[in-house]
């Protein structure tokens, strides 16, 4: 993984230090809160509705073992003993206090992590895809580039006071695990016809008020374009995106009204103006970078004790199924270990949950660890001898739960119990249903099922793309729950229908249940998921489900 | 025709840890919504506003909340000040163990 340079290290502990005089001004009076503002929110510091928060940069989702335990001796010191995993691969403590905030940052540099650009309207952290460097059907890994990205929109002069915020994802598989196409910007890696690597280039997705599928720009980018031309797309939109309205300043409104072959036109035209500069100097870094990503050394041992376990152990073998993604090297697996015990906060690990899994990478994972957007922690090289003991660690740690990809492991952002936005609450939402559906026994039997609910319509919970989303809205002084379905965050992405009036908190999970109830009667097979049966036979019947039979219900 | 003024507080944000507080009818901060002075005035309002405001070295983000009477002091009308008064609701943090 990546090592910080003389640079980095220089950079990140010069800006710690700044801010540590920024907060004793402001602590002295000699800063206004209005002077303060735009200074704490470059080093990732909000005020929420019960204290601070602190949001830190995962950057691409990669950790080691000694990042992770820094981030738990953070929990600990700082704050209630805990953090919350977001869908943007951070992390974010929601009890620190302002004093302390300078000596977490410096705990941060000491581990070579950061709060930079993780608010405000810069470039943000960027993403990647959480099996990247592991998945069976990857091109390349995405995470050079995204590393490169990271370096290239650091504190860029051109882009720290951008319309809006700015978020790229990089995914490198055929699959698109990384919502690449509800960035402003995404990246694909793919191959030309020749065999070539370059990047598939989308552009204007995004998700919020209004939700866009981002449009593909380029179908193939050669490798060395990368830059120059991701920095011409942020620049021309720079200037001709909408700073009269927050609503409107996002790039997927810019390239809606002017049209994406306008856009595309005065991309070309600022490209073709900025190319020559880059001399080829991010390409030798690139190179430089890529070696920090070398594929791991793979152990060859016998299997035996897994398959023999796996034979006799439905627990183990309950897991497996469930939580384990097919790795490129035979011999392994890709672990994702749920973050998601039924009943519990989605996201939420504590100080010694942190440790057991920075101790498994540590032992087991080549010292890899990933932050999903879904709100899991993945090792993503796992010898699969190895996964026994794996298992049995996590069982201690309470993080065996096997439930990745089914209707219990819901992304859900941290709604009105933290967010100064948010118009409802969304945990308790996700709590009441994980729990639901775990007390029916029914999660194994409806299978992949992806619910996603967001506190307002600033979608960080990702609503829109959810196969089942739900949005929390404020009624007249109410929490209110709008439903959407048959949403798809992949490749073939897709924003979810609306299906009608909303529900009360107390009424959501049952609404929630009738739909799922509706497709267990409906589909053709067991094989046939709900965003399959979805996709068949439209919102109508399970509309119908959803609604007569409440009135049904009312009328008893 | 303007609005008829509804009862309100003035609330707002410690400085130092973020804490969600109530101006009081002597001047103080208080962690308890109870304790904070009940305006049914607007032009009272008004000057409670700037006196706030003036704060700033206490507190962040000072606003007029609608608030409504209660036999021990004034009670939060809408669900996002009634959090305020008590913490998230996933765990028991906040006020709702530390006022106890």
């Amino acid at each position: 993984m990546y090592k910080y340079n003389n640079f980095d290290e220089a950079f990140v502990r010069s800006r710690v230090a700044q801010f540590r005089d920024q907060v004793e001004r402001r602590i002295k009076g000699q800063l206004t809160e209005d002077e303060f503002r735009p200074l704490r929110l470059m080093n990732g510091l909000y005020l929420q509705l019960h204290a601070y928060m602190l949001r830190v940069a995962i950057p691409y989702g990669t950790l080691n073992s000694r990042q992770m335990r820094q981030l738990a001796m953070i929990a600990e010191k700082w704050d209630k003993g805990y953090g919350h995993f977001t869908t943007r691969q951070n992390i974010q403590f929601n009890w620190p206090k302002l004093q302390d905030v300078p000596d977490i940052l410096e705990a941060l540099a000491d581990v070579e992590m950061h709060a930079l650009q993780t608010s405000g309207n810069t470039i943000r952290n960027v993403t990647a895809d959480h099996f990247a460097g592991a998945a069976a059907d990857e091109v390349a890994d995405p995470r050079p580039v995204a590393e490169l990205l990271r370096q290239w929109s650091t504190d860029h002069p051109e882009f720290q006071f951008l319309p809006r915020k700015f978020k790229i994802a990089v995914s490198g598989g055929e699959q698109d695990r990384a919502v690449t196409k509800a960035h402003d910007i995404g990246i694909r890696i793919v191959r030309n016809a020749a065999g070539e690597i370059g990047y598939q280039i989308i552009v204007g997705g995004g998700l919020g008020r209004t939700p866009m599928i981002g449009k593909v720009i380029r179908d193939f980018l050669p490798k060395e374009d990368l830059l120059p031309y991701v920095e011409a797309v942020v620049s021309v939109w720079n200037l001709l995106g909408r700073r009269d309205n927050k609503y409107k300043a996002r790039i997927k409104i810019t390239v809606f009204e002017n049209g994406l072959d306008e856009f595309s036109q005065l991309t070309d035209e600022r490209f073709e103006q900025i190319r020559a500069g880059f001399t080829g100097v991010d390409q030798e870094i690139l190179a430089e970078i890529e070696q920090f990503f070398r594929e791991p050394v793979y152990e060859t041992k016998s299997k035996d004790v897994f398959d023999a376990r796996y034979a006799t152990d439905p627990a183990f073998r309950s897991w497996v199924d469930t939580n384990l993604s097919d790795h490129k090297s035979d011999d392994y697996a890709i672990v994702t270990i749920s973050v998601k015990k039924h009943g519990a906060t989605p996201g939420d690990a504590t100080a010694d949950q942190m440790r057991a899994m920075a101790n498994l990478a540590e032992a087991y994972g080549h010292d890899e660890l990933r932050i999903s957007h879904e709100q899991n922690v993945v090792l993503p090289h796992v010898h699969k001898a190895d996964l026994p003991a794996i298992y049995d660690a996590l069982k201690v740690a309470d993080l065996a739960t096997a439930n990745v990809g089914l209707i219990s492991d819901i992304i859900a952002c941290p709604g009105m119990d933290y967010c100064a936005l948010a118009t409802a609450r969304s945990i308790p939402i996700a709590q009441e249903i994980a729990q639901r559906f775990d007390d029916l026994k029914l999660e194994h039997d409806i299978g992949p099922l992806k619910i996603k609910i967001s506190g307002c319509i600033n979608a960080c919970g990702h609503h829109h793309v959810g196969h089942i989303g739900i949005l929390g809205l404020d009624r007249a002084g109410v929490e209110n729950y709008q439903i959407t379905l048959g949403g798809d965050g992949t490749q073939d992405a897709v924003i979810g229908d609306k299906t009608g009036p909303g529900f009360a908190a107390e009424d959501i999970t049952n609404a929630i249940e009738r739909i799922v109830m509706a497709y267990l009667a409906l589909r053709q097979t067991p094989a046939e998921t709900f965003l399959d049966a979805y996709k068949r036979l439209g919102l109508e019947p399970f509309k119908a489900a959803l609604y007569e039979e409440a009135a049904a219900h009312a009328a008893e | 025709m303007s609005r008829r003024f509804t009862p309100k507080v003035i609330t707002a944000n410690l400085l130092l840890d973020g804490d969600a507080v109530w101006l009081t009818a002597d001047d103080r901060w208080s962690k308890s919504m109870h304790d904070a002075e009940f305006i049914e005035d607007e032009a009272h309002a008004d000057i409670r506003l700037l006196f706030a405001n003036g704060q700033a070295n206490i507190i962040v983000g000072p606003y007029l909340a609608d608030a409504k009477a209660g036999p021990n002091g004034p009670e939060p009308t809408h669900f996002r000040e009634e959090f305020r008064t008590r913490g998230p609701s996933n765990y028991a943090h906040g006020k709702q163990v530390e006022l106890n």
